[in-house]
């Protein structure tokens, strides 16, 4: 029986090991109940992305409420005239208008933070570079040849690519990112950058899933209840059982 | 005569309530020597009066229409009230109840409790099984994401592998060239009446057989052999109260486990939901990976196995066709593990570490060296069944106590 068990153990174990391929993501450490934070990152969201990407199942009267903002906050520094606090965070672009500026459609970020995961949304507003060969003057080293402008350039500065060249387990000669130079200082210092991003992830965290605000308090509560309903079930169970041997 | 009594003679007369709640509960007589294993009958049936009933409230607020089949996934988890937790529940209920499936079908291996003459038990409960696949394939779908569409597109393009009709059988099934808007319809449709209506007749099939014959014990004794003076089995116990009291303890565990994936790991680390699911489906782009959910992987892993497309879809249809068979081809002179030898006992890790292995070999990219793993475990699983005739008979058993060991 208990080899049995281990055997179940041991697979449950295997499954758990699978995590992401790809390349090296930086780790964030965000945190949910850090309102601040998702003020911040909620701030640099309706300034700098909102313009092309929209959020379509986010609301703003949600958000506000989720982020403790009040509704003249909200009204004040996060909406843009003629909407209304129930709306949705949608954009006036459209799809066609999408593919001639960039090339490509401009993805909804509502649950891109679920599609793509934090550390890989942190790591991938943090490297790019310059790049002259592409439309807008700048590359990804985590997203190849993305459509997308560095937005947030003012803030972290213009960076340059220092390459290496390696040669890859057949033989092939692969160039390889090594670190960057600083061509353009940005408004902020590095660590300041990796703040700021740090909070935007957190924001588009907390609108993949609002109810991840709800869920954890919730679930320690049915945990707790479920361990009581136990005793009881478990005691039920004996003396219904003392007569049988 | 008190006015209950009164009242239950008046339906008795009329409709075999009393009858029925003494056939199937207080005058079922269970063996009294169950084990952790005999939990998994009855959180399976919990589970799927779960999936019914958060199913029903999901299809309150769903739309099965290809332009808002993503969005009003999304209005579900934010917009309705408790819709997150409904459809979090829905979500890990199908994984859970292909474990408690799982779990509830190796004990029946252990026990052997498919054999004589429980075979129709068994066959049952298989169909249980197919239907259940059918189920979550389709409900699979409805949310429309990449992994969705590309899931249903890959899986239902084998039908085509099939000689002559094959092509058009996948373009009936599909209702379209490709997935599209009339496949998800009529996907709906299956996921929340049909294939449910099916499941539940099958599930009543399965415990109806099961009371006609008896339960199996982990003894493998029949206790109906051994009766007192009143006919009542001397192992035996009643259903009701004995057992409802003991799995209402099961399902105390059971919940805990299941509230700590609703709670505090929903997508489970991308293997209840998936990440590319999260990206709303895209005919004209293939995702990198394409990954059926995990119930299925040890299949899957089958069919990549096999050079040949038609042969693998064989392949892996034979897979389940084995089990079907399993009461006719185990030639043991005992039922239980208990008192089988050594050879059926490694074969029966080997089969287990087979179909453990090939379910993750279905989640991996298949580089050649995975695949040929991939072949070595799918020879392993069906030996299991092929060599079963030879190696249960020549297995040296002990000897079957008279009754029931606790």
């Amino acid at each position: 029986m208990k080899k049995i068990l281990l055997t179940f153990l041991f697979a449950v174990l295997s499954l758990q090991v699978f995590a992401s391929s790809g390349a090296h993501l930086d780790k964030v450490d965000i945190d949910l109940s850090n309102q601040e934070s998702l003020q911040n990152g909620a701030h640099l969201f309706v300034n700098y992305c909102l313009s092309c990407h929209s959020a379509s199942y986010m609301r703003y009267n949600r958000m506000a409420e989720d982020i403790g903002l009040s509704e003249d906050e909200l009204k004040k520094d996060f909406m843009f005239a003629g909407k209304k606090v129930g709306e949705t965070m949608t954009v006036a672009m459209t799809a066609d208008e999408a593919k001639t500026y960039f090339g490509t459609e401009v993805p909804d970020l509502s649950v891109i933070s679920r599609a793509r995961g934090a550390d890989w949304l942190y790591t991938y507003l943090r490297t790019f570079y310059q790049d002259d060969s592409r439309p807008w003057g700048v590359n990804n080293a985590t997203f190849k040849d993305v459509g997308m402008p560095h937005v947030l350039w003012e803030l972290q500065g213009v960076k340059k690519a220092l390459f290496e060249t390696h040669e890859d387990h057949e033989g092939n000669e692969i160039k390889v990112i090594s670190g960057y130079e600083t061509v353009i200082p940005g408004k902020m210092s590095e660590e300041e950058y990796d703040n700021t991003i740090r909070d935007l992830v957190n924001f588009l965290v907390y609108m993949g899933e609002p109810a991840k605000l709800q869920r954890y308090d919730l679930g320690i509560k049915v945990l707790i209840f479920l361990a009581i309903f136990f005793v009881f079930a478990y005691a039920l169970k004996k003396e219904y059982w003392k007569d049988i041997h | 005569m008190s006015k209950m009594t009164e009242f239950m003679g008046w339906v008795d007369a009329r409709f075999p309530a009393t009858k029925m709640w003494e056939d199937h509960l207080s005058k079922y007589y269970a063996p009294k020597n169950f084990n952790f294993w005999y939990y998994f009958g009855s959180l399976a049936l919990m589970v799927l009066v779960l999936q019914i009933v958060t199913g029903i409230f999901l299809t309150m607020n769903y739309k099965p229409d290809a332009g808002l089949a993503f969005a009003s996934v999304e209005y579900i988890m934010r917009d309705v009230n408790w819709g997150w937790l409904i459809r979090y529940m829905h979500s890990t209920g199908a994984s859970f109840f292909f474990i408690v499936v799982y779990l509830h079908m190796f004990r029946g291996l252990m026990y052997g409790s498919y054999r004589q003459p429980r075979e129709l038990v068994w066959i049952f409960g298989m169909l249980v099984y197919v239907a259940l696949m059918a189920e979550a394939f389709m409900g699979y779908l409805l949310p429309w994401g990449q992994m969705s569409y590309w899931g249903a597109q890959v899986i239902i393009s084998l039908f085509g592998a099939i000689p002559v009709v094959g092509e058009d059988l996948a373009l009936w099934i599909r209702g379209d060239f490709v997935v599209s808007d009339a496949t998800l319809n009529r996907f709906f449709a299956f996921h929340v009446i049909a294939v449910p209506l099916i499941l539940l007749g099958l599930v009543v099939a399965h415990i109806i057989a099961l009371h006609e014959v008896g339960s199996n014990n982990p003894d493998g004794v029949e206790i109906k052999k051994n009766k007192d003076e009143n006919g009542i089995p001397k192992d035996g116990i009643p259903f009701h109260p004995y057992y409802s009291v003991k799995d209402i303890v099961g399902v105390a565990v059971f919940l805990m486990f299941f509230s700590a994936v609703i709670f505090f790991a929903p997508e489970f680390g991308g293997w209840f939901l998936e990440k590319d699911n999260f990206i709303p489906a895209n005919p004209l782009k293939t995702p990198e990976h394409i990954v059926p959910l995990w119930y299925f992987t040890p299949f899957y892993a089958i069919l990549r196995a096999v050079p040949d497309k038609f042969l693998g879809v064989v392949g892996m249809g034979g897979a389940i066709v084995m089990l079907f068979l399993l009461p006719w081809l185990d030639k043991g002179k005992v039922k239980s593990i208990r008192y089988r030898g050594g050879i059926y006992k490694i074969a029966l890790t080997i089969f287990v570490v087979s179909f453990v292995s090939l379910g993750y070999l279905g989640t991996q990219p298949a580089t050649p060296v995975l695949t040929n793993f991939a072949r070595v475990f799918s020879v392993l699983y069906f030996a299991f069944f092929i060599l079963m005739p030879w190696y249960t008979a020549i297995d040296k058993t002990k000897p079957v106590p008279e009754r029931v060991t606790g």
